[in-house]
């Protein structure tokens, strides 16, 4: 026998439960594996996955992610007078436009036709209305409805996204335009990439003008206002958007970005203070230091919430309550935090301070002071980022700012596209503020 | 006698020189009037430092001082008035839980389906979230990915996804999906991808290389590397991690209970509103028992995973 085979026995032999470890060894991991299935195939009863498509509109769903980014004018006209129409905005009562769109035009031989780009184009008569959709062969004619319901006409058979019922007729061949007839009245819709009126709404002046006019108009331009410059009107019409609540936004933003800031600045300044008293090298007193320590656990433990909640009751809804529950609730995790870490500091550096004669708030301003520090800045940075999350979910319980901003856009349950520019504005808030004290914790402890 | 003449003068000569190089050199460092200058510009930046530190503090208490009146000012109800009600309302939770006597102890058995409902929906949502974590972290960590694109877009991915605050999420999707828990798990999740992922993918940079570079020269191909070359060392980091976030997601899905998502918040502004005292109480004290009890559950996982106390927040 070589040696080599000697030392390979030998190895098989001082590794045998290494390299055939027996059934017995998976028994613990496996049932452990066993029971996580369990439990996830439990949870899948529980919340009743199966069903979840029942639960899920996904029409809905489209609809309201187009009008996040889109918006619609309505034309609208009545059986009785075809010529009549009328354009406006989501078809809003108060903001119809004076005139037509250039989209619609009087057609040779009588009728209007309202041309809806890609999709097709309609024209309406006197008594009935031809449909020229691009995604169907042929033209399909509806005349107008008498007694015996509704008469579509179409060379071949009418495709499904054309639905007749007892009330109306409605149309939609693409997520972009829609037709619906009814007995009486017939509305059409055309919607348009972009949010409406971002800048100025449609009751401004300025409606009509491009971006480009508008600077024209701030650098040279005669004053559309005479009482006014140009600057100051462009800023008060854009201010006062009645659409999209720039000022309403931004004073909400603020409130949130304020509440985080003082909710964490709170918490700092209570909590360093009552760490140092809740460290065992700092305070002698065991019986203080119980009652610190079990003070930081019911702050902490309370939870933000339920502190909100108590505040909101106290001091009315508004960011006062909401700066009161974010300091609370973090005074309790930062003077936990820090007085373990107090606990966990090098003791040479205090004796060295103490060698030289220091008294003892000396010895803990220079010789326990230093060492946290670092600790205390990057985790109360930490502490802002998630408070300014925090900030706007207390803000939707009742403490305001944009947490109610957005509930209100929310709980309109039309105003998609404002749901969308609060949601935008609280991301990049987030991630600036996530940015920036990122860099600062970079700049500070290096 | 001539040669130790010479040899003295030479040893004479040969420390003069060294003693008036070194002195040289002691002086162009120590000039007594380099030294005043040191000493003023120690004493200027002194002042300098003293004055920024009084400025800034300062500058923060008159912050705190102004932003205090304008909060008081915005909010419905004034301070000084609000503070003498503070306690009024946890005495009065208290007074209706003390009259309800031996029948509040049927109500924290009353609530715990409730209290279970929402620790299922943090449990599922942190498991569903760890797994996408796991796989959106092994794609952002530089030192597995060569692709320099796939390793940006998955970490704005992660940006943007722990941007969301929940809650946002979750109001959306329970308007599209009608009041239930489902839509705020995937939120709570959705969020944690994002909070999970980050931390791992520091853990993944941070991992040990050789491992994966000896499972390379067997012939590994990518994922038997990451499999046994890096999610060995990072394993426990993970599970730490995990269960921190798991403290986290019950407070979170607590916190959705109040929009319609159910769960113990459900319960919870139901009968805030309605001032049922007892009932308040009662699931305060299952939450806070819960969230205490996960807190000391998971910081004792902890240690035994990885050995120390580590703080996360995210």
């Amino acid at each position: 026998m070589t040696t080599s085979k000697l030392r390979h026995r030998q190895i098989q032999s001082e590794f045998a439960d290494l390299i055939n470890p027996g059934w017995r060894r998976f028994i613990a991991p496996f049932s452990v594996l066993l029971l996580g299935f369990a439990y996830l195939v439990y949870l899948f009863f529980f919340f009743d996955f199966a069903h979840i498509g029942n639960r899920w509109h996904a029409d809905r769903a489209a609809l309201f992610a187009l009008d996040s980014y889109a918006h619609k004018v309505h034309i609208d006209t009545s059986w009785r007078d075809m010529s009549k129409l009328q354009a406006s905005l989501e078809g809003s009562r108060w903001e119809r436009y004076e005139t037509l769109p250039d989209w619609v035009t009087p057609s040779q031989d009588g009728g209007n036709t309202i041309d809806f780009g890609e999709d097709g184009a309609i024209t309406l008569f006197a008594d009935r209305i031809v449909m020229n959709w691009s995604a169907y062969a042929s033209p399909i004619t509806i005349r107008k409805p008498g007694a015996a319901g509704f008469s579509v006409e179409s060379d071949v058979t009418l495709p499904s996204w054309l639905r007749i019922s007892k009330s109306k007729v409605d149309i939609r061949p693409t997520l972009y335009s829609r037709v619906q007839v009814y007995k009486s009245k017939i509305t059409l819709h055309r919607y348009f990439v972009g949010w409406e009126y971002f800048f100025f709404d449609f009751d401004s002046p300025l409606r009509d003008h491009s971006l480009a006019d508008v600077f024209s108009l701030v650098k040279s331009g005669e004053r559309l206002d005479p009482t006014q410059s140009n600057v100051a009107l462009v800023l008060q019409e854009f201010w006062t958007n009645s659409l999209w609540f720039h000022r309403d936004v931004f004073v909400a933003l603020m409130q949130t970005i304020f509440m985080a800031v003082m909710g964490t600045l709170i918490a700092a300044l209570v909590g360093l203070p009552l760490a140092f008293l809740a460290a065992y090298n700092v305070t002698p007193l065991a019986g203080a230091r119980f009652v610190l320590r079990r003070l930081f656990d019911t702050l902490r433990g309370l939870d933000m919430l339920i502190w909100s909640l108590i505040f909101i009751r106290a001091f009315g809804m508004g960011p006062f309550s909401g700066i009161l529950a974010i300091g609370v609730t973090d005074t309790g995790t930062l003077g936990k935090l820090m007085s373990e870490a107090i606990e966990n500091i090098e003791k040479k550096q205090v004796e060295g301070v103490q060698s030289t004669g220091a008294n003892r708030v000396q010895q803990h301003r220079f010789g326990i002071l230093p060492q946290i520090l670092p600790l205390f800045i990057s985790q109360t940075l930490y502490y802002l980022e998630s408070n300014t999350r925090g900030a706007v979910i207390i803000g939707a319980m009742g403490a305001g700012g944009i947490g109610l901003q957005f509930l209100g856009a929310l709980s309109t349950g039309t105003d998609w596209e404002n749901v969308a520019y609060i949601s935008a504005v609280v991301l990049i808030t987030v991630i600036l503020i996530d940015m920036m004290s990122s860099r600062l914790r970079r700049k500070l402890i290096g | 006698m001539f040669a130790a003449d010479l040899s003295r003068s030479a040893a004479f000569a040969f420390r003069f020189i060294f003693q008036s190089i070194s002195l040289d050199l002691q002086m162009a460092f120590t000039v007594p009037a380099h030294l005043a200058a040191i000493e003023t510009e120690l004493h200027r930046q002194t002042r300098q430092r003293a004055l920024y530190s009084f400025l800034t503090i300062a500058g923060l208490i008159g912050f705190m001082i102004v932003g205090f009146e304008a909060a008081d000012e915005a909010n419905a109800g004034g301070f000084l008035q609000g503070f003498n009600q503070l306690l009024d309302f946890p005495l009065e939770l208290f007074r209706l839980s003390f009259e309800a006597g031996w029948n509040w102890f049927p109500l924290l058995l009353k609530y715990l389906p409730a209290l279970m409902e929402t620790i299922h929906m943090a449990m599922l949502a942190t498991f569903i979230g760890f797994i996408g974590a796991v796989a959106v972290s092994l794609l952002a960590s530089q030192n597995l990915v060569k692709s320099k694109l796939a390793v940006a877009t998955m970490r704005r991915f992660m940006d943007l996804s722990r941007a969301f605050p929940e809650l946002v999420l979750a109001m959306v999707l329970l308007f599209l999906m009608g009041k239930s828990a489902v839509p705020a798990l995937i939120a709570i999740a959705f969020h944690t991808i994002g909070a999970l992922g980050k931390l791992f993918s520091e853990a993944n940079e941070n991992a040990d290389m050789r491992p994966v570079e000896g499972l390379t020269a067997t012939g590994a191909n990518w994922f038997q590397q990451v499999r046994y070359g890096v999610i060995p060392q990072v394993l426990p980091n993970y599970l730490s991690y995990g269960l921190l976030r798991l403290e986290i997601n019950v407070r979170a899905s607590t916190i959705l209970g109040f929009v319609g998502a159910g769960g113990i918040g459900e319960q919870l502004t139901a009968n805030i509103q309605w001032t049922y005292g007892a009932a308040v109480t009662a699931i305060f004290v299952l939450l806070i028992t819960t969230i205490v009890a996960l807190d000391y559950l998971s910081r004792w996982a902890r240690s035994r995973l990885i050995g120390a106390n580590s703080t996360v927040e995210g």
